[in-house]
């Protein structure tokens, strides 16, 4: 789950990671008012999930309020990558003089967390890597040991960050492993932490993402999901424990196994079709479970055809036959459907299905080849 | 021959009363392999299919069992204790079924059992099968028939459609290895390769991999400089767009890496037959 910068910098400030004065808005008056309180220069900040805010015009420097709530206005009606914004942050301007990178993440290869640090921050740090890899500087920390002081030193040594700043460093790094940890986080990056012309360090712009297997112990950060910002289909899938991404095609899949259900649309592409959707229904689904996830695949109005693969173990075929039933019944769909059931009480599923008008296939190509068949109107 | 499990196996139940522990017990049972306890906390001195008892700690089960290995049925939550319980009971072999368990907790039970020097199979796989003799998961038994081909895959349901598809040309697996799909597991690909490598009733492998993550790329290594044995290998996750996570937690291209189109790559530079669909494997492996 991705935060907000807004909501990622509440946290840092938790922490006792210095931040910028500054509160979020939702309108342009409110913006104003912020501006007003803060006084002097502010920074309207576009918040919406996706990098590149900068870039696309959603994040701008105001003298005062009023241009504050013009500002505001104007990137308050902007869409940045598909995503309108709902949100702008009104920060106090710093006066930077120096700008950094800082991360904690989850290395997947050494299957241990590691932090990133780099004196060419501000910019985004797959760049940095592309271009510069020697100004990246990773530490390794022991996961059962937690961060050590002597790595914070070694890391504000290796960028060269000033012998002034390091105490400060290390309290900021110290923070930020406590954020990582106590928020599951498998991402805390602070980008760019800012030396400022009054010699301050401060985290101008954070990112955060957090564990949804974690999300179990953090009911409080469970709540800071935005909505808003993915597919209504999406939030829809999350409800029922259901791993639904939309995506542009035409075929619809419903499958048992995140695997399998990734196989099932590359053998749609292969024989010349186009996945509408990943669709995991998960180990031992039931007949509802199966009933939502299919009224979420045909409330795609892309949707020219569906395909059933369903490769029994802990999923009984009979029980999704009845989910498959019971959602016919409700949604009453106009498109073809292919179904494949082996496995687990395959036989009494496919006796459950015999009236049901279904295309039925053997193998995994069988059924593909017939599903693409039928978006294309060549079913018989 | 086969790797990790045989017939000699004593394996332990974690969660055994509930009802996925249950269940899987019963098809484990059934197939022959020797479960000789469970274990579920305040349920100790209660009976499982009246021939299997249930202790209150991991302990206690391998005192009175001398349990070998041990599958675990545990929610979430409580997996990763779960996991640390059988490493300091001394148990040699976890093999973890849940899935859904947090990255930091799996760093760290990682790091505590790689201490301990215990054998991790998981999280969020579907366990072991050396057809014919045993198996600890959920792999469904009749899938698959005893043979030389040694399999190892990063999904559960996909691994089940490669069995079966070579049980249908009549082709047999010396051990199924599912190593699950979470960004942090136990048992890596190259790990399992090696054990292929060194198994006499192994002669041909399959590797069936997913976007995400590096363990293809470094199998593939392995495969071109220790590997003697063939491989055929099939990739999962060619339509997978960049940055969103195709429900194993594991499955997701970061940065660009990961993508099914780089592991096919790699995999082809050594040596590797990678098949289209996986139907196509039994063909390769001819």
């Amino acid at each position: 789950m991705k935060l907000h910068e807004y909501q990622s910098k509440q946290i840092f400030a938790k922490y006792g990671i210095p931040i910028p004065k500054g509160r979020v808005a939702a309108t342009a008056s409110e913006a104003k008012a912020i501006a007003e309180e803060l006084g002097g220069r502010v920074v309207i900040k576009s918040q919406v999930l996706v990098g590149g805010r900068g870039k696309a015009g959603g994040v701008k420097l105001a003298k005062d309020a009023d241009e504050a709530e013009q500002l505001a206005t104007q990137i308050l009606a902007m869409e940045i990558k598909g995503l309108p914004v709902r949100k702008v942050l009104v920060d106090e301007a710093a006066a930077i003089e120096t700008e950094i990178y800082f991360s904690i993440t989850n290395d997947r290869a050494a299957r241990k967390p590691v932090m990133i640090a780099s004196a060419a921050g501000g910019v985004e740090i797959e760049e940095v890597a592309a271009k510069t890899p020697e100004k990246i500087v990773k530490v390794h920390v022991d996961p059962l040991l937690g961060l050590r002081d002597y790595q914070a030193r070694d890391i504000a040594a290796s960028i060269d960050l000033p012998r002034d700043y390091w105490k400060d460093f290390n309290k900021i790094a110290a923070g930020l492993w406590k954020v990582y940890t106590e928020t599951d986080a498998t991402l805390a990056e602070i980008n760019p932490l800012v030396i400022t012309k009054d010699k301050r360090l401060i985290a101008l712009d954070g990112k955060m993402m957090i564990d949804d297997n974690a999300l179990f112990r953090h009911a409080d950060l469970a709540e800071m999901r935005d909505v808003d910002e993915e597919a209504a289909a999406e939030t829809e899938a999350r409800k029922y424990g259901l791993s639904y991404i939309k995506l542009d095609g035409n075929i619809g899949c419903m499958v048992n196994g995140a695997g399998l259900a990734m196989t099932s649309m590359d053998i749609v592409k292969l024989f010349g079709g186009e996945p509408a959707n990943f669709l995991d229904i998960g180990g031992g689904a039931g007949s509802d479970k199966v009933a939502a996830a299919m009224k979420i695949i045909l409330s795609d109005p892309n949707v020219k055809a569906v395909l059933f693969n369903i490769f029994g173990g802990i999923t009984r075929c009979d029980e999704v036959a009845r989910g498959i039933l019971v959602a016919m019944d409700e949604v009453k769909p106009k498109v073809p459907m292919v179904v494949r059931l082996v496995g687990t009480n395959a036989e009494e599923g496919r006796k459950l299905l015999a009236d049901a008008k279904m295309i039925t296939a053997e193998t995994l190509a069988d059924a593909a080849k017939k599903a693409v068949a039928a978006a294309k109107g060549k079913a018989k | 021959m086969s790797i990790l499990i045989n017939k000699n196996t004593r394996l332990l139940v974690q969660g055994i009363t509930g009802n996925e522990g249950l269940f899987h017990t019963t098809q484990m049972v059934n197939y022959g392999t020797n479960v000789v306890a469970g274990m579920t906390p305040g349920k100790g001195g209660e009976w499982v299919l009246d021939k299997i008892p249930v202790f209150d700690s991991v302990k206690l089960a391998v005192e009175a069992t001398g349990a070998n290995a041990t599958v675990i049925f545990v929610p979430a939550r409580g997996a990763p204790d779960a996991m640390y319980e059988a490493a300091d009971a001394g148990i040699p072999l976890i093999v973890c079924i849940t899935e859904g368990v947090a990255v930091q907790d799996m760093m760290r039970v990682r790091d505590y059992l790689d201490q301990k020097k215990v054998r991790l199979i998981g999280p969020n796989c579907p366990g072991l099968l050396t057809p014919g003799e045993s198996k600890v998961g959920i792999i469904p038994g009749d899938i698959a028939i005893p043979g030389n081909i040694g399999v190892v895959s990063r999904s559960g349901t996909l691994t089940y459609e490669v069995l079966y598809a070579l049980k249908l040309v009549g082709m047999g697996a010396s051990t199924c290895v599912g190593i699950g799909g979470d960004p942090i597991n136990g048992t890596n690909f190259v790990d399992v390769l090696e054990m292929f490598e060194h198994d006499p009733q192994t002669e041909k492998v399959v590797l069936i991999g997913e976007i995400g993550g590096t363990d293809e790329d470094k199998a593939a290594e392995f495969i071109s400089s220790k590997m003697t044995k063939p491989v055929v290998s099939f990739i999962a996750g060619q339509t997978a767009p960049p940055g969103k996570r195709m429900g194993h937690a594991g499955a997701i291209i970061e940065g660009g890496a990961g993508s099914a189109a780089d592991k096919v790559k790699a995999l082809q530079a050594a040596g590797v037959k990678v098949a289209k669909h996986p139907e196509e494997i039994p063909s390769l492996l001819k």
